[in-house]
């Protein structure tokens, strides 16, 4: 899907600051910040860029054409699925990682390395253990040879705009997730940067500090202290995306593409219980749901074979879901959001399950909703040998890894097998890790539905005693 | 040292007035006399090296106890030099190692043999060269003494570092990236300091490693004339053949005080200095503490001297070279890559060979098969020591090991007093034990071997102490609530638990038994001399003899055995013991 740029847009985001093409030049003198650029003229362009791990034209493509476009003055989420290439993306955008094809400039410049002009904000914050607040802001204007007196009074600067004051002598490990982040934070705004990307920041910080976190930084933004052209924000919260941005970009996964494009232009401060806040929650998770084509029906997981590649959900969880969807007041059929909710659940291990579940045959889930199918209600209802009868049942007609290890086992004399045997043969369809990953999800199934046992000591699948006999 | 300047004068914030800085604190009353001291001392040590060879000879070593402290002073000041050089080593191979592929293709087996090639043969074999180098002059002796130190001190640390930089955090390599790092701000920014702790641990072990050798490394033999340095292992030398057992008492005694020395002015502030550069971001709740390191963080003689240093070595993390005019960079298709590992690897094959041919060549012309057959029978029986010794130690220590670890006070006395013992050289106690020989009249093969591990079995008391303190609290209330008792409950829980800590431990100590073997399996007391059959004392021997082939053949027969011994015992059994029985 191709995106042109919304350069025309009447009312950009409400809480744009009010004159960012002064804002946005670095007072120092220093060439980092953001010029003014002819107006039209996108900070970030993503052009046809695709991405392969891996040298080999056959191994699997992660991005797919993906286009895009930020303007000044937005903010603009990727929204996406686990294993969709958001990260990816971000990452080939700072220049960090080589893109297989297409073109990404940045403020008019095509990036090839790492660019000048963005500042990354980590997930796990990534700070050094071994600098103070201090040290760990400056040490990005230090690689620029910024002189000490200048590079400290900028510093003290970003530590203060960003709520740090007094912990700037303070090492990280003294300090709590919140405000680690906000170190974050502030080594890259420090740079005065054209695009600032955040890669999921908030979410390994618990509800209410992510909360505060995010709110300070929004009024940061709405009230034009952030000399920042503008924001990339990757993340797989929904509400997140729509509390804080202008747009947002939906990705599709496997291959990761640019599905589909909303703007948001709901008054700051954003409520997320106002009811149009929630009906666009609910329409961008029925979107996250409708556009995946990875959720394979019946036809679709025989056809793949063996390059199926299988999420390790534990037995326990799928039985849990089924139970929970086939009681009061769901009755078999139940709202994704409704369940993520009340499971305290993120959305996207929330989906994994259910799709698993539609993988196995027991689901369906379409557009934000999950029904399970009659096998499930009874296996909801039956008793432990039932239900492992039932799975078994599944896994064999639904799974081809499962009946291809268990035909091996049986026409082997000695009913055994090496793993490597069967990882080599995934390793031909997919990569290492999902190869690994996928085998372990059918060993635990496996064990579960007693189709075939695997022993981890020899790193052997085999039959059954019983069955030997 | 480089690092500490680096990251110490970190001045406050609110930056009191330029007076208020340079007004003395109370820790300068001590900074001030120790600095004073350590520096007359280095002064006076270092003229005393300044001195023509004849000097020596006119000097010759006595046993008199008051000399000790002037040999105890030489001795460390060859360790501290012979750390210096180890750590430059360190700090410059292992990056070479891991920034080119190619490079440490051959970097790191290299540094497999150089660590399991005996001290005493660097030693003979490059003596001449530093004598050479400055003719008629005690420097080139001590060059010598320090290059064999230097032997026992490297290896360890290098592979301790080299480890460190494979494991640098993905996401702070991506901070360096994206936020421009130059390689060298990568390096003092990033690798060095998340390679600390484990450098730090490492000196320590090879300090221990280098009071064991130092004995050996200060008689430097060329031909038929050995040239004696003054030192506390030459001291050591003279008692025992003089069989003096007083002056052996002196030595002892020394030893103990220039080793707690060591630790309260050099280790331990390292150690408390190492600990901030912990990568783990959950604050601990005991840290190391060290009163010279808050002196020297505390008093204003250091700060001043510190701030001027410290602020030139942050200005060299901001230099940039001219950047370049971007050339593209040759996309080599993988096919042209995979040949290009072909090529070096073929050409590192026909190195090795032209290496080999020559070696055996050499080796040719004073030796034949019989010659070959026997050394490898005497690798074997020292093998057999080396292992039987090995399970004799954990067979001791683990049981005391998992008991002490289990009552936290009493590991808290037993920790630093295990890492004291494996410090602390144990050759000095050798001579009792070749009186002991004597005196009941037994059997050398047997009795001496105790004293290979008798320095080393401290580092299996010591993780296995670690070990059973970081034993899961819950495990141990299934233990206690299942009433799991004796063998049962050692089979079942205990051993499986601490076994990944025995096998780190296990590990050190042969090392260090293998090395020690050309120092205790001939052994001596005056004109007694008393030799197990095994493949150190064949080494020691040829090295006195001078027999070149044959201790080529020796050292080679060595190697093979420690590399070996490395890669079918121990790496699979650590693999394993990581793979199934960490807990945690
Ligand atoms: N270094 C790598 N080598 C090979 N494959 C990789 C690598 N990094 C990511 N991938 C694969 O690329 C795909 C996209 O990964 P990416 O990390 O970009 O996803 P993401 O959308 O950021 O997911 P998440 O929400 O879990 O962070 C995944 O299938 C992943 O397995
Ligand atoms: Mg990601």
């Amino acid at each position: 899907m191709n995106l042109t740029p919304k350069s025309l847009r009447a009312a950009p985001g409400a809480h744009a600051p009010a004159d960012l093409a002064t804002a946005g030049v670095a007072p120092h003198g220093a060439s980092s910040g953001p010029r003014p650029l002819p107006s039209g003229v996108p900070i970030l362009t993503v052009k046809d860029v695709c991405k392969r791990y891996d040298a080999d034209p056959d191994s699997p493509l992660v991005l797919d054409n993906v286009n895009m476009t930020v303007d000044r003055r937005e903010i603009v989420a990727l929204l996406g699925r686990s294993g969709s290439g958001k990260s990816t993306l971000l990452r080939i955008i700072a220049g960090l990682l080589s893109s297989t094809s297409g073109q990404v400039s940045v403020a008019g410049k095509p990036v090839s390395g790492p660019a000048n002009d963005v500042a990354m904000v980590f997930q796990s914050f990534a700070l050094f253990p071994w600098l103070t607040v201090l040290e760990n802001v400056q040490v990005g204007l230090e690689a620029r040879g910024v002189p000490p007196a200048e590079m400290r009074k900028r510093a003290l600067a970003a530590i203060d705009l960003i709520g740090l004051d007094g912990f700037e002598n303070a090492y990280p490990r003294e300090l709590s997730g919140g405000m680690r982040q906000r170190v974050g934070f502030a080594r890259a705004l420090v740079l005065d940067p054209g695009i600032l990307l955040l890669d999921e920041p908030f979410s390994a910080l618990d509800v209410l500090t992510a909360e505060t976190v995010r709110t300070d930084f929004l009024d940061l933004w709405g009230d034009g202290h952030l000399a920042i052209g503008a924001v990339l924000l990757v993340t797989h919260n929904i509400e997140e995306a729509v509390q804080m941005c202008d747009r947002i970009l939906v990705m599709s996964s496997n291959p990761g593409r640019v599905a589909a494009e909303i703007e948001v232009t709901l008054p700051h401060p954003r409520v997320r219980t106002d009811p149009a806040f929630r009906q666009l929650v609910d329409h961008i998770y029925g979107l996250m749901t409708r556009r995946r084509k990875a959720a394979p029906g019946i036809a679709e997981t025989l056809a793949a074979g063996l390059s199926l590649q299988l999420p390790h959900v534990s037995t326990n969880v799928l039985a849990g879901l089924m139970e929970m969807v086939d009681a009061e007041p769901h009755n078999g059929v139940a709202d994704l959001p409704v369940i993520s909710s009340a499971l305290q659940m993120s959305t996207d291990d929330l989906l994994k399950v259910a799709e698993t579940l539609q993988m196995l045959g027991f689901a369906e889930v379409v557009e934000g909703d999950i029904r399970l199918l009659p096998p499930a209600r009874q296996f909801a209802q039956a008793e432990l040998d039932v239900r492992k009868r039932l799975f078994a049942d599944h896994l064999l007609q639904r799974i081809p890894l499962a009946s291809h290890i268990r035909r091996v086992l049986q026409e082997r004399p000695n009913h055994r097998a090496p793993r490597p045997r069967f990882e080599t043969e995934l390793e031909d369809h997919m990569s290492e890790t999902a190869a690994d990953e996928t085998l372990k999800a059918m060993i635990s199934w496996a064990r579960y539905a007693e189709v075939f046992a695997y022993d981890g000591d020899t790193a052997q699948f085999h039959l059954d005693a019983e069955e030997e006999a | 040292m480089t690092m500490h300047v680096l990251h110490g004068g970190r001045d406050g914030l609110g930056s009191p007035s330029p007076l208020a800085r340079l007004a003395p604190s109370r820790w300068d009353v001590v900074a001030l006399p120790l600095v004073l001291g350590l520096l007359a001392l280095l002064v006076f040590g270092g003229h005393e090296v300044a001195q023509p060879l004849s000097q020596l000879e006119r000097t010759p070593i006595t046993l008199d106890p008051w000399t000790l402290p002037y040999y105890a002073l030489r001795t460390t000041l060859r360790m501290l030099a012979a750390l210096g050089a180890s750590l430059l080593f360190t700090l410059v191979y292992a990056p070479l190692a891991v920034k080119s592929q190619r490079a440490g293709q051959i970097l790191i087996p290299a540094l497999d043999i150089l660590q399991s090639v005996p001290v005493l043969t660097y030693l003979s074999f490059t003596v001449t060269f530093f004598l050479g180098l400055f003719p008629g002059q005690v420097v080139g002796a001590e060059l010598a003494s320090i290059f064999a130190i230097f032997t026992s001190q490297a290896w360890n640390m290098t592979f301790s570092f080299y480890q460190s930089l494979r494991t640098v955090p993905s996401d702070l390599e991506e901070v360096c990236t994206g936020y421009h790092f130059s390689t060298w701000q990568r390096y003092w920014r990033l690798e060095v300091p998340f390679a600390i702790p484990g450098l730090v641990w490492n000196m320590m072990m090879s300090m221990s490693g280098g009071w064991f050798f130092v004995v050996a490394a200060e008689a430097v033999t060329v031909g038929s004339t050995t040239i004696t340095l003054p030192g506390v292992g030459a001291y050591l030398a003279l008692a025992i053949e003089q069989r003096d057992l007083g002056a052996i008492g002196w030595v002892i005694l020394t030893m103990l005080g220039v080793i707690i020395l060591y630790d309260q002015l050099l280790f331990r502030p390292l150690v408390a200095w190492a600990d901030r550069f912990r990568a783990d971001t959950v604050q601990a709740e005991e840290r190391p503490t060290s009163w010279v390191l808050t002196m020297v963080e505390r008093s204003t003689l250091f700060r001043t001297l510190g701030r001027p240093a410290g602020g030139a070595a942050r200005a060299t993390l901001r230099w940039r070279l001219p950047s370049l005019p971007k050339l593209p960079a040759p996309r080599l298709s993988p096919r042209a890559v995979r040949m290009g590992d072909y090529v070096w690897q073929g050409a590192l094959a026909v190195m090795a060979l032209y290496v080999a041919v020559h070696g055996i060549q050499f080796m040719a012309t004073g030796i034949t098969w019989g010659d070959v057959g026997h050394v490898v029978l005497l690798g074997l029986a020292t093998m057999v020591r080396v292992v039987v010794l090995i399970v004799l130690a954990a067979v001791i220590w683990v049981p005391i090991g998992v008991m002490v670890g289990m009552r936290p006070r009493l590991a808290a006395i037993v920790q630093p007093l295990a890492q004291f013992l494996a410090a602390f050289p144990s050759n000095l106690f050798f001579p009792v034990a070749v009186a002991a020989i004597v005196h009941w009249t037994l059997n050398p093969d047997i009795w001496l071997s105790p004293l290979m591990i008798l320095g080393t079995q401290w580092y299996i008391l010591f993780n296995v102490v670690a070990g059973s303190q970081a034993y899961p609290v819950d495990l141990r209330d299934v233990i206690a609530n299942l009433r799991l008792r004796g063998w049962k409950k050692w089979r079942d829980a205990l051993l499986p638990g601490v076994f990944p800590h025995l096998v780190t431990g296990a590990i050190t100590a042969s090392g260090g038994a293998w090395n020690a073997s050309i120092v205790a399996e001939a052994v001596s007391w005056g004109d007694t001399h008393v030799q197990a059959r095994g493949l150190g004392a064949y080494i020691a021997q040829m090295t006195t003899d001078a027999d070149f082939p044959r201790l080529v053949l020796g050292n080679v027969v060595m190697v093979c055995f420690v590399v070996l011994f490395n890669r079918l015992v121990w790496r699979p059994l650590y693999a394993y013991a990581e793979r199934r029985l960490r807990v945690s």
